[in-house]
């Protein structure tokens, strides 16, 4: 049996299709590294975003989920990431009241534009979240057995 | 159960090269929906995409799933395929294994394993997939192109030429942008309002295009093929169809000191004025901050002799609102303001210029009718320093005002005007400091060589660090010569700064009201750097010109004639197919509440009273939502919004982004 098996925790990563996506394309044609356990899925726009998919995430074993938007006045569809920003904040204030700690997470602003960024943003949250281990609060054992 | 079949490419090594595609195509063929899976080095290619039309048909696929590049690069190739094949187009997902796995991840087994979770999770969206059919929607066919620079005219006159009617805003009084204040234009020294003006009189004279002049857009709303744009006309204090140009306002004009922006301030001009000799359209304008009249309520001298009787200072800014199929962004540039570069001593001595202002020195219509002369005492200048990359290519933020990028025009109008000191006034030395000479273009090269083995101009490879003013009115520079490694001081009389050029101020808020993109230095994106370079990824918005990157006129009025083809394509087409992933209401679930409505940004959602009653008796009207699948763009903002559960988005329906989460969680 293996003993000190390094974490590798489960991240998932919303990206609106018009700039987080096009900025997470453009950081894998920069060829910027950034660690295997983000996996992308791709919305319309960042108010596509239900708190409930993000709820949904840590019941079935999400250790982090990072919501990615474009920058607050270029949404493509003008309004949605401001949407998006204000039911987030709702969520968090939930999630603290429930006992996950806040940072496993996170709205960031990533324009189509910034490759670097993007990777730099997911290795720095994979960081975070391999600080605080593993999500056991929100996580439903019934799902494991599926 | 829908059967899958899955399909792996190895895209040549792209993805073969960091992720065990054989394995992948293996594990996810185990998933108990997938009844085909298989890899191939080229999915895209036409025996890729025969493979996936064969598989469909031999294996009654109802979903496939390409484990390929980017949905942002194929998934319409990979659509067309599966629609050929008789499915449904919309029943296609593709699992991005190549720009979000294997160019990212370095370790084989990593990415393998990385790529099988986002094969199965392709999977288990496509499972859930609805047969979609794309609506349809009109297109004006009228083009509105923002920006009357080289760029908006030759993309104008394109799509003119072609048959559409096209519109020009522009917000100075007159068209011609920048390139009328050039005096001569590289690499063949013909003069700039030479080549401009002709197309400047073509614009007014077409009868397929209006110029709104002194106008800017004041909103955007709608969509490619039917936009609706606000143009605010501000107020001229002329009547544009009475005043004949004749020019007796500005003569009688009592106020002469007025900055000429013609001129970069160089020179005053009065309150009523027209910009320029060969101004389109040529019709006087009054300077509202600067007129008697308007500011005190006293003058009127040019409203007395106007003999047209043009002049009317009631005038209040108006509106135009106009549809449009297409849009096009050519809204230009500035040079940088260098206020903060204190070393060059730009705003201590009036012998100190930038590029341009020099250029307005050369030119026959500027501040010194095209003498070579200090600005400070009207010698002609002994020795001219130029300075190279005078914000461009600055990493940090030294002087907060630098650009990382090359701003790309500066060693060839330097190499220039450099030739032309040495041309006109052969006893002039001529100094031109930079940190590399950058030339590729036709004939660019051997034009720089002119520069420096025809005309003798000293190039130093070096930089400036400071230009001290002297007591005798001459200026010392301050170099090093980086190939002999020396300090140098150059005594000169002048010196010529290469500022940075950006994009002009406009575009950012332009960029908001069309929902473009821009990058971090407010260039606007293209869709595609390589493949789709004048189109926005905004669908109906097209990139003319400088407002996409630095560059020169050539290089613009090619790009312009590219963003024209691209519009007239797009107004060729009397219908558009609609995004089909819209959203829709479930009546049985809706409960009237209005919170969809609340936040849709297009006003798509209506109610309707509608009877759910069995019998035909009416008693059980009920208020439901409905969806305009025509004016739905397919956001999402009401399906989250919505309390009861009601509101679903089709292709981004709840149960898949579910199904997507709980596939990544496994």
């Amino acid at each position: 049996m293996q003993v000190n098996q390094e974490f590798r925790p489960k991240i998932v990563a919303f990206c609106c299709n018009w700039c987080s996506y096009a900025g997470a394309d453009l950081a894998g044609t920069n060829r910027s590294n950034y660690p295997a356990d983000v996996k992308i899925i791709r919305v319309p726009c960042s108010c596509r975003v239900n708190p409930l998919f993000i709820l949904r995430a840590f019941q079935r074993g999400a250790d982090g989920v990072i919501m990615c938007g474009c920058h607050p006045g270029d949404c493509h569809y003008t309004t949605g990431n401001y949407y998006a920003r204000r039911r987030m904040t709702m969520l968090f204030s939930m999630l603290d009241y429930l006992g996950i700690e806040k940072e496993r997470t996170r709205v960031e602003w990533v324009s189509a534009a910034e490759g670097a960024k993007f990777a730099a943003t997911m290795n720095e949250f994979t960081a975070t979240i391999k600080g605080l281990g593993e999500n056991k609060r929100l996580e439903d054992l019934r799902c494991k057995t599926q | 159960m829908l059967r899958i079949g899955v399909f792996v490419c190895h895209c040549g090594t792209n993805i073969a090269g960091t992720v065990d595609v054989k394995a992948v195509a293996e594990t996810l063929g185990k998933e108990p929906a997938v009844v085909f899976s298989t890899d191939y080095p080229y999915m895209c290619s036409e025996a890729g995409q025969n493979i996936i039309k064969d598989a469909i048909k031999e294996y009654q696929l109802e979903g496939v799933v390409v484990c390929s590049c980017s949905p942002r690069m194929h998934e319409a190739t990979f659509r067309k395929a599966v629609a050929a094949a008789g499915l449904n187009p919309y029943m296609l997902e593709v699992a991005n294994i190549r720009e979000q796995c294997s160019w990212i991840h370095k370790d084989m087994a990593e990415g393998t394993a990385k790529a099988i979770v986002l094969g199965r999770t392709a999977v288990a969206k496509v499972q859930l997939n609805a047969p979609l059919t794309a609506g349809e929607s009109p297109v004006v066919k009228r083009a509105l192109v923002i920006g009357g620079g080289i760029a908006g005219i030759q993309t104008a006159l394109d799509i003119a030429e072609a048959g559409y009617p096209v519109d020009i805003v522009e917000k100075e009084p007159t068209i011609g942008g920048k390139m009328t204040q050039i005096d001569k234009t590289f690499p063949t020294l013909d003069c700039s309002s030479c080549i401009l003006t002709p197309k400047m009189v073509e614009c007014a004279q077409n009868e397929n295009i209006t110029i709104y002049s002194y106008s800017e857009v004041e909103a955007v709303t709608g969509f490619v093929g039917n936009f609706s744009v606000k143009i605010r006309r501000k107020a001229r204090f002329v009547d544009e169809d009475k005043c004949t140009g004749c020019g007796a306002c500005t003569e009688k004009c009592p106020v002469k000191n007025a900055p000429d922006a013609y001129n970069l301030g160089l020179s005053n001009r009065h309150a009523a004025y027209i910009p320029f000799a060969q101004a389109i359209p040529n019709v006087a304008v009054l300077d509202k901050e600067r007129c008697i009249k308007l500011t005190k309520g006293k003058c009127g001298l040019c409203s007395t002799v106007c003999s047209a009787g043009a002049i009317d200072y009631e005038q209040q800014d108006s509106f135009v609102e106009e549809k449009y199929g297409a849009i096009v962004a050519a809204t230009g540039y500035n040079p940088i303001n260098i206020d903060g570069y204190d070393e060059f001593a730009y705003s201590q001595s009036k012998d100190v210029v930038t590029s341009l202002e020099f250029e307005r020195i050369l030119k026959a219509d500027g501040p010194t009718e095209g003498h070579l002369a200090r600005l400070s005492d009207g010698k002609q200048p002994k020795t001219i320093v130029f300075v190279q990359c005078v914000g461009s290519r600055e990493s940090g933020s030294a002087h907060g005002c630098g650009k990382e990028y090359c701003s790309k025009i500066c060693c060839m109008y330097t190499a220039k005007h450099a030739m032309l000191c040495r041309e006109k006034y052969p006893d002039t030395d001529v100094y031109v400091f930079y940190i590399d000479v950058r030339t590729p273009g036709k004939n660019y090269d051997e034009f720089y060589r002119r520069a420096v083995e025809q005309y003798g101009v000293h190039y130093i490879k070096g930089m400036v660090g400071k230009v001290a003013p002297q007591a005798d009115g001459t200026l010392d520079v301050q170099a090093s010569d980086l190939i002999s490694n020396e300090q140098l001081h150059v005594k000169a009389d002048m010196v010529v700064l290469a500022a940075a050029i950006e994009p002009d101020k406009s575009a950012r808020p332009l960029a908001t009201m069309l929902t473009a993109s821009m990058d971090t230095n407010d260039f606007f994106t293209e869709a595609h750097a390589k493949l789709r370079p004048v189109e926005s990824p905004t669908a109906g918005v097209f990139l003319s010109g400088v407002c996409q990157g630095p560059k020169d006129i050539p290089e613009t009025v090619a790009q312009a004639g590219a963003a024209a083809s691209k519009v007239i394509g797009l107004l060729a087409k009397d219908k558009l197919s609609c995004n089909p992933c819209v959203a829709h209401s479930n009546e049985m679930k809706c409960n009237g509440c209005s919170s969809c409505a609340n936040v849709c940004p297009y006003g798509a959602i209506t109610y309707e009273d509608k009877d759910f009653s069995r019998r035909k008796d009416g008693t059980m009207m009920r208020r439901v939502a409905s969806v305009n699948e025509a004016v739905c763009q397919g956001c999402g903002a009401c399906t989250v919004a919505c309390p009861s559960g009601a509101m679903d988005l089709k292709g981004f329906a709840t149960s898949q982004i579910m199904a997507e989460v709980d596939a990544i969680c496994k």
